[in-house]
């Protein structure tokens, strides 16, 4: 990465000086929602009701790190015809005000074009990336395009990690530094697991980079007790099975906002 | 066959695309692996469970009637006849040693036809270590009596879900459960697939099966090789193996057959899925289509990348043969030689049999990965009208 901050971590800074935590829910891109609505009416909901960047899944036929929720808007929306380049069409037209970053597999990615991703990612405005099954060793060539692009590359730091390994992927991140809490995949727990704190505590210690730990923040009570170590959360099932049960932006945004009034409380 | 680059690469294929959790779990069994490869003890214990477990060497049978049926010298390498009906076991028998080695007390596993997973439950069996093997839930259907075989062994076996059901989903599944239980548990991939050092590892496990052929080759034909050695390929490990035995021989031609609605060397492009960089069927945005075959086992959209890398050397050639020569097959040659073929390894004879004019006078030898017990039960239905 070049010396310059990107937009992303610009708006989480922004959070994070102001002595707040940051808050970045996840949305599967093109899912179908009830009568009037669009997936994209629910990005501006989610918006409004506090998050300081959205993530959006592109989605991808074998998702190896998302659990059944996940599994199951990607499906509907791709049923629904939703395609890489549709999704970035209806993002550029998009202006919520926060930044976005689009999460997807590398196939995808490859599939296109690692270049012409990056390029069609950064004219559609959005900020970042992440690429879940892209890690250190295969980041080269998305990573360079990214860079030429100007494209935030968000890294996965796992609880597997040896601390050598945790600094090499903080370092190489951009955006922020994604602490995967858990040993599993995306999904909603009873409670928050052990690991979560731990990873956080570890990259603080290692990086000035906002970390923000997603995977397994399913609450609003979970989100406020990791931030008591990290700088925020991304929250991804519990925001999607919202959406597939309501097919309501309102009641997405709601959602939403109770994790920001309990990130807000702390 | 030589090994993959550092970036466990065969030319510009595999890799190591796994999710973060993931990697330092491949990077430790890579290092475990090369150890133990080199260590003399492992191999003399891997060696003597082949031998007085699994029944190795396996033989190599002449065909006369089969020959002389289709004008083509065919000779079997007899992977059928291995301790639970296929090739799989070599690889298993291996991976579980190494599992024990590495302190890992259980196994995961995916598996389509149930071969590999009926393989991974045996080994569990033997060495005491605990086994779960997903299949898709198509599978389970069609391959009914070996997630029953599975059970009885002690193995706990989930259906997969999602997408098509089958073997590709089944290998998702599987990794989602690595993904959560990396620090206990051993995943125990059942083809030369997935991220490196799978596709290496898995080969070399199953080097034995062309080691063996190719002395047996010289000792039958007095010191000649065949003219064509063919093994089917769906994720491509039994054509790997018997493979590693001849490629260094020019004279002998390799050819790796895929099912028709399966063929990723044939049909597929360049693609990123269940770790690796392959061939792989999938659509213009890069979603991985759902392949299509009467056989489990070869029932996967994509290839392991060694294969991928010998079809754009030429050093191999991938034909594909559809379900109904793979049903004539698997009745030819239970019919002249009284050995009834996997469906999986009906798909080799299969192009024999196609090929027969253009193969007269040639000695070809086919790798019979497995037998065929296991769908006996599917093609009641399918063979009811000829029978
Ligand atoms: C008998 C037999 N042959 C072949 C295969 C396909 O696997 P591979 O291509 O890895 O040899 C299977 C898989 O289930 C099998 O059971």
């Amino acid at each position: 990465m070049s010396g310059e901050v990107g937009q992303l971590e610009r708006s989480l800074r922004s959070r994070i000086d102001a002595g707040g935590k940051c808050l970045v829910p996840y949305l599967t891109g093109g899912l179908p929602q009830g009568p009037g609505a669009a997936w994209t009416t629910t990005m501006g909901a989610i918006a409004a009701a506090g998050a300081d960047g959205v993530e959006v899944g592109i989605p991808f036929s074998d998702p190896v790190m998302d659990g059944p929720v996940i599994q199951a808007a990607s499906q509907e929306a791709l049923e629904a015809g939703a395609t890489p380049q549709s999704i970035l069409e209806e993002l550029t037209r998009l202006d919520l005000g926060v930044p976005t970053a689009v999460m997807t597999y590398a196939n995808l990615v490859f599939r296109f074009g690692w270049e012409r991703f990056a390029a069609s990612v950064a004219e559609a405005g959005v900020a970042a990336a992440i690429l879940p099954d892209v890690p250190l060793e295969e980041s080269g060539p998305w990573c360079d395009a990214a860079d030429v692009a100007g494209v935030e590359t968000v890294m996965l730091a796992a609880p597997t990690g040896d601390d050598a390994r945790l600094a090499a992927v903080a370092e190489r991140s951009g955006g922020f530094v994604y602490a995967v809490g858990l040993l599993g995949i995306t999904g909603e727990r009873e409670r928050l697991a052990d690991t979560s704190k731990v990873i956080a505590a570890r990259l603080k210690s290692m990086t000035d980079k906002p970390v923000l730990v997603g995977v397994g923040i399913g609450s609003p009570e979970q989100a406020a007790e990791v931030c008591e170590v990290a700088d925020g959360v991304v929250v991804g099932s519990a925001v999607v099975r919202c959406a597939l049960e309501t097919r309501s932006p309102e009641a997405v945004g709601d959602l939403v906002g109770g994790f920001r009034e309990a990130l807000a409380r702390g | 066959m030589s090994a993959p680059d550092d970036t466990g690469r065969f030319g510009r294929f595999g890799g190591r695309f796994v999710p973060e959790t993931l990697m330092p779990a491949v990077l430790e069994l890579e290092e475990a692996f090369v150890e133990a490869w080199a260590d003399d003890s492992f191999r003399a214990e891997l060696d003597h469970l082949l031998r007085t477990y699994s029944g190795r060497p396996t033989p190599l049978t002449e065909c006369p009637r089969l020959s002389e049926e289709l004008g083509v010298r065919v000779l079997l390498k007899r992977e059928d006849l291995n301790h639970t009906g296929s090739h799989k076991i070599n690889n298993v028998l291996g991976q579980a040693l190494l599992a024990r080695r590495m302190g890992k007390s259980r196994l995961v596993a995916e598996t389509g036809a149930g071969q590999h997973g009926v393989a991974t439950a045996t080994a569990a069996a033997l060495l005491g270590q605990e086994c779960r093997v997903y299949m898709g839930e198509v599978d389970m259907a069609r391959q009914e009596l070996n997630v029953f075989r599975m059970r009885l062994l002690g193995a706990e076996v989930i259906p997969a879900l999602s997408g098509s059901r089958t073997l590709k989903d089944a290998v998702n599944d599987a990794m989602r459960d690595w993904v959560a239980s990396v620090e206990d548990s051993y995943y125990c991939l059942g083809s030369v697939m997935g991220p490196h050092p799978y596709p290496w590892m898995v080969r070399e496990f199953h080097r034995v099966i062309g080691v063996e052929a190719a002395e047996q080759a010289r000792d039958l034909l007095v010191g000649a090789l065949p003219d064509v050695v063919v093994a089917c390929v769906g994720g491509g490990s039994n054509a790997a193996g018997i493979f590693s035995g001849f490629a260094e021989e020019p004279s002998v031609e390799l050819v790796g057959v895929e099912p028709a609605g399966g063929a990723a060397v044939g049909h597929g492009v360049p693609g990123i899925v269940h770790g690796m960089m392959s061939y792989l069927l999938q659509d213009e945005w890069g979603q991985v289509t759902e392949a299509e075959s009467i056989s489990a086992g070869l029932d996967y959209p994509g290839v392991g990348p060694e294969h991928s890398h010998l079809s754009d050397t030429g050093r191999a050639t991938y034909p594909s043969v559809t379900d109904e020569e793979v049903v004539d097959a698997f009745v030819l040659l239970s019919r002249t030689e009284g050995i009834i073929p996997a469906l999986e390894s009906a798909h080799a004879l299969a192009w024999v049999a196609r090929e027969r004019v253009a193969l007269a006078g040639r000695t070809v030898l086919v790798n019979l990965s497995g037998r065929g017990d296991k769908d006996v039960a599917q093609m009641m239905d399918v063979l009811a009208d000829r029978l």
